[in-house]
């Protein structure tokens, strides 16, 4: 039987009244592809051209941007003194400014730039979608909530603000303000659930949604957002907190359009972007072109170990770069740590600020300067039914890529361009390393939020100085670790040490990493209380070192199950036998009866009874440079410090010195270095004879491994006869089985086994 | 003219070799990967990050899993400098890290100054300012 296909062709009116009907009758406005997947700015307006045409001088513009930063500086401090959120007390938050078609000018000079590079997608989504709509339109007094990272977010923690700002009925610009809220009803208490495997998991989805009207907070929606998450109270105060702050910085707008016209206002906030992107490229055209590479691993899906590549390359020509995360792992559907590409774009952008020109006005021209190539569906660049509330495990390791790539090109600018750079530095530790927690309250009150030790993290060794010890997070200078104290008044948890460095565990180097700390935290006085963490590098060290220096160590989560440390405390005798040091306590196991275990750094909520003892460590920073390259003097003031152990400061730096007076012998050090760098020599073998031998085909058999190989075209899923392999142009999301089910299928099996023996 | 690329590595232009800049070795050609040209060893990350935790009671001890992690340490053969760690996967073909049009570089530097001194950028001495005569 012949069969022919038939195709309805439609005339040209036809079409036009198909396409009206569907523009008119759209079912769902969901997250906009085309928009999500752009980063650059948006052209230039024919208003933005009028108002440039207008106003010029460049003195006048500084003014303009002096009152723009100073404001948004001080909602930043009003939100960091009233919001209730632990991220909003230290730091983890921002205020924005943006173009009147919704491109990111200026941020706060503290908190996360982050969270404003991706607030600019919700923005542009009520422009496109919201302005014309009749049943919502865009007026002044208006004020859109939102956190669904689809639509623009990192995860759905992160809660944003946004006004538009109208003058004399024209929409000039929005303002926003973000903060970490933490609790957001997921399936697990704190916003970050690692145990999502689904988007329905995640809790409250906001797409860009109106809760305020008329400059007032509308409390059926407020109400419905509050009865959607476990802390209710929280989100009230924090919705109020974000409107506030955003109304004072549009008030000082305002004042700003008095006082300069709105034709200043305007030109700036495009002068703005287009003078940063020229600034880039001239600092672009000072670095020599090539191409440098690095990818990272992360070790950990948080539900099982497996390694996964996170890759990346920086392609430098003229003064134009390309940022390529092609060969990265494939999306994993089911698991928390996938990322919408604005996401990681936005961390990028956080990444080429802090590690490389944090004098550049904060905006979105850091980023849209680049050119930027990715998988897509991949675990960085995922579709819209991926799991994302635990992205940053996998996103931290962006945070710190533009640090290792721009270095290499960086280091040999002539000395009239290192004005315009920083330093040569190592990564900052890059994981989030803190206890998420939930339950009732000492106050009877249910919650479930972070600790602010996210922002402890060991700074890395810089080319002329060492790493400072537990600056801020990766994400953000200028974030805080809190007080412990407050923290007890409003919660049943007690830290049982003080915030004490971790020894040995910094990166090595001729500079060395900052360290990071010891987290040891107990709950007391509740009824239900729990914890988890998101943090992956037990196995696979995170944070890399620089030009020959080390990454710091891995770290694990540490546990004693089963006693109760208040109890114990009480014996005559025991608190001089506790050893306030997680490694002492471990190995020494003085309290009896304890289940001691040290496992995979990432949990999913488990709930603890009273005194038993979490414990985990903030991360330290890479090194720089040979190890032997050290001064002597600073391995014995690190000794001094506590910072490393005597067998780090013979075996690996090589020192010789007297260990009760830690008086260097010179001579003998530098025979010692001499020696090993004779060693070294012996042992090493030619690069060509060394690939021969190390270099494998494939991934190893029995490690899940996910992401390119050598190959970046080329992308491997799975383990042993299960690992598959697919073409990246052609990759497909995976997704992992549950692992209870493969732990009682294994259990099942050695039942089987052992009942197969008894008969 | 010799442009000084990394803490341990710097290009001669006219010759277009890598070199150490501790040892002035000739470590290879310039268009190709100056890892090609050095002695590598693959470390076992726990001599470089120890187990602090007794390993015969935990299976993680915050030192890496050398069956998941192998540290490849790329030495000057001509003095034995450490110029570059690379933490990846056993048997993962080394990252081919940096890689720089050369011809580019050349044009570059055409137009500059040599830099026989590496001066970090936060050691820049900062002008001095003129100081005004007043006191309060």
């Amino acid at each position: 039987m012949n069969t022919t296909e038939s195709v309805a062709e439609l005339s040209p009116a036809d079409q036009k009244i198909m396409n009206e009907f569907l523009e008119e009758h759209q079912l769902f406005f969901g997250p906009d592809f085309n928009q999500m997947q752009n980063h650059r700015l948006e052209a230039r307006t024919a208003r933005e051209n009028e108002a440039i045409s207008k106003v010029n001088d460049p003195h006048l513009l500084n003014q303009v941007r002096g009152r723009i930063q100073s404001s948004l500086a001080e909602s930043f401090r009003m939100i960091e003194q009233m919001g209730a959120a632990p991220g909003a007390k230290w730091g983890d938050l921002v205020a924005g400014i943006f173009t009147a078609s919704g491109d990111l000018s200026e941020c706060s000079p503290w908190g996360m730039a982050t969270f404003s590079a991706v607030c600019q997608y919700p923005i542009k989504f009520c422009n496109k979608y919201w302005t014309n709509d009749p049943s919502v339109g865009l007026k002044d007094g208006d004020g859109f909530i939102h956190n669904d990272p689809r639509y623009g977010g990192i995860h759905a923690t992160d809660q944003s603000m946004m006004m538009p700002v109208f003058h004399e009925g024209e929409l000039v610009c929005w303002v926003s303000s973000t903060i970490h809220e933490g609790e957001n009803g997921a399936c697990e208490p704190g916003g970050m659930p690692a145990r999502a495997e689904s988007k329905y998991d995640e809790g409250l989805k906001m797409s860009p949604l109106r809760v305020v009207e008329n400059y007032q907070i509308k409390r059926d929606v407020l109400t419905f957002l509050q009865n959607s998450v476990r802390d209710p109270k929280l989100q009230y105060e924090d919705v109020k907190v974000k409107m506030f702050a955003v109304m004072r910085t549009l008030d000082r707008v305002r004042s700003i359009i008095n006082e300069f016209g709105v034709d200043a206002l305007i030109a700036f906030l495009r002068r703005n972007l287009e003078d940063t992107e020229t600034e880039i490229r001239r600092r672009l055209s000072e670095m020599p072109d090539g191409i440098v590479r690095f990818p990272s691993w992360a070790d950990s899906s948080l539900r099982e170990p497996c390694l996964i590549k996170l890759n990346m390359e920086l392609h430098k020509k003229g003064d134009r770069a390309t940022l390529s995360i092609k060969g990265s792992s494939p999306q994993m559907s089911n698991r928390a740590i996938n990322n919408v590409v604005a996401s990681t774009k936005s961390f990028l952008l956080t990444g080429i600020i802090m590690q490389v020109w944090p004098d550049l006005p904060r905006n979105q021209a850091i980023i849209s300067t680049f050119d930027f190539e990715s998988d897509y569906p991949s675990m960085m660049d995922c579709d819209y039914d991926a799991t994302l509330s635990m992205s940053i495990s996998s996103a931290f390791h962006y945070l710190i890529k533009p640090g290792q790539l721009f270095n290499k090109l960086l280091y040999s600018v002539p000395l009239e361009a290192k004005s315009r750079i920083i330093p040569a530095v190592a990564a900052q530790y890059n994981q989030p390393a803190t206890f998420i927690y939930g339950g009732l309250t000492q106050h009877m009150e249910v919650t479930g939020n972070f600790c602010a030790d996210i922002n402890g993290a060991g700074q890395g060794a810089r080319e002329n100085r060492d790493g400072l010890h537990s600056i801020s997070g990766c994400f953000s200078f200028m974030s805080d670790t809190g007080e412990q104290e407050l923290l007890e008044e409003e919660l049943p948890m007690v830290r049982l040490v003080a915030q004490t460095l971790a020894k040995d565990r910094m990166g090595f180097g001729k500079y060395r990493g900052g360290a990071g700390y010891e987290q040891m935290m107990s709950s007391k006085g509740t009824a239900m209380w729990g914890f988890m963490t998101g943090q992956t590098g037990s196995s696979f060290s995170s944070c890399p070192g620089l030009f020959g220096g080390y990454s710091s160590s891995a770290y694990p989560i540490c546990r004693v199950k089963g006693i109760n440390v208040f109890e114990w405390l009480k014996k005559p005798g025991n608190t001089e036998r506790f050893p306030f040091d997680i490694v002492e306590l471990m190995n020494k196991q003085p309290i009896e009866g304890g289940v001691y275990t040290a496992d995979d750094a990432g949990i999913t909520f488990e709930l603890t009874t009273e005194g038993e003892i979490y414990m985990i460590c903030q991360g330290g920073g890479g090194g720089y440079g040979d190890v032997l390259e050290r001064d002597p003097e600073l391995v014995m003031q690190d000794l001094l410090e506590d910072l490393v152990s005597h067998q780090v400061a013979t075996d690996l730096y090589k020192v010789v010195y007297d260990k009760a007076t830690l008086r260097v012998d010179p001579a003998a050090t530098k025979q010692a270095r001499d020696a090993e760098r004779k060693a070294r020599m012996a042992r090493g073998k030619p690069y060509k004879e060394f690939v021969k031998t190390w270099t494998k085909p494939t991934p190893p058999e029995n490690i899940p491994y996910y992401g390119s190989w050598g190959d970046n075209s080329v992308i491997y899923a799975g383990v042993g006869e299960s690992r598959i392999t697919m073409p990246s142009d052609k990759m497909h999301p995976v997704f992992m089985p549950d692992p209870r089910e493969v732990q009682m299928a294994k259990l099942k099996a050695r039942i089987a086994e052992l009942e197969g023996k008894g008969k | 003219m010799k442009v000084l690329i990394t803490e341990y590595l710097r290009i001669d232009l006219d010759t277009e070799q890598w070199e150490c800049r501790c040892c002035n070795h000739v470590i290879g050609p310039a268009r190709e990967l100056y890892k090609e040209g050095t002695l590598v060893y693959h470390r076992d990350p726990r001599e470089i990050h120890p187990p602090l935790l007794d390993e015969k009671k935990y299976a993680k001890t915050f030192a890496p899993d050398p069956k998941w992690c192998a540290i490849l340490e790329y030495y000057c053969p001509g003095c034995g400098t450490l110029i570059e760690t690379e933490y990846t996967v056993p048997g993962h073909p080394p990252v081919r890290d940096l890689e720089l049009d050369i011809d580019a570089l050349k044009a570059q530097w055409s137009k500059r100054k040599e830099e026989k001194v590496h001066i970090a950028a936060g050691d820049i001495p900062t002008p001095a300012r003129p100081r005004h005569g007043q006191s309060h």
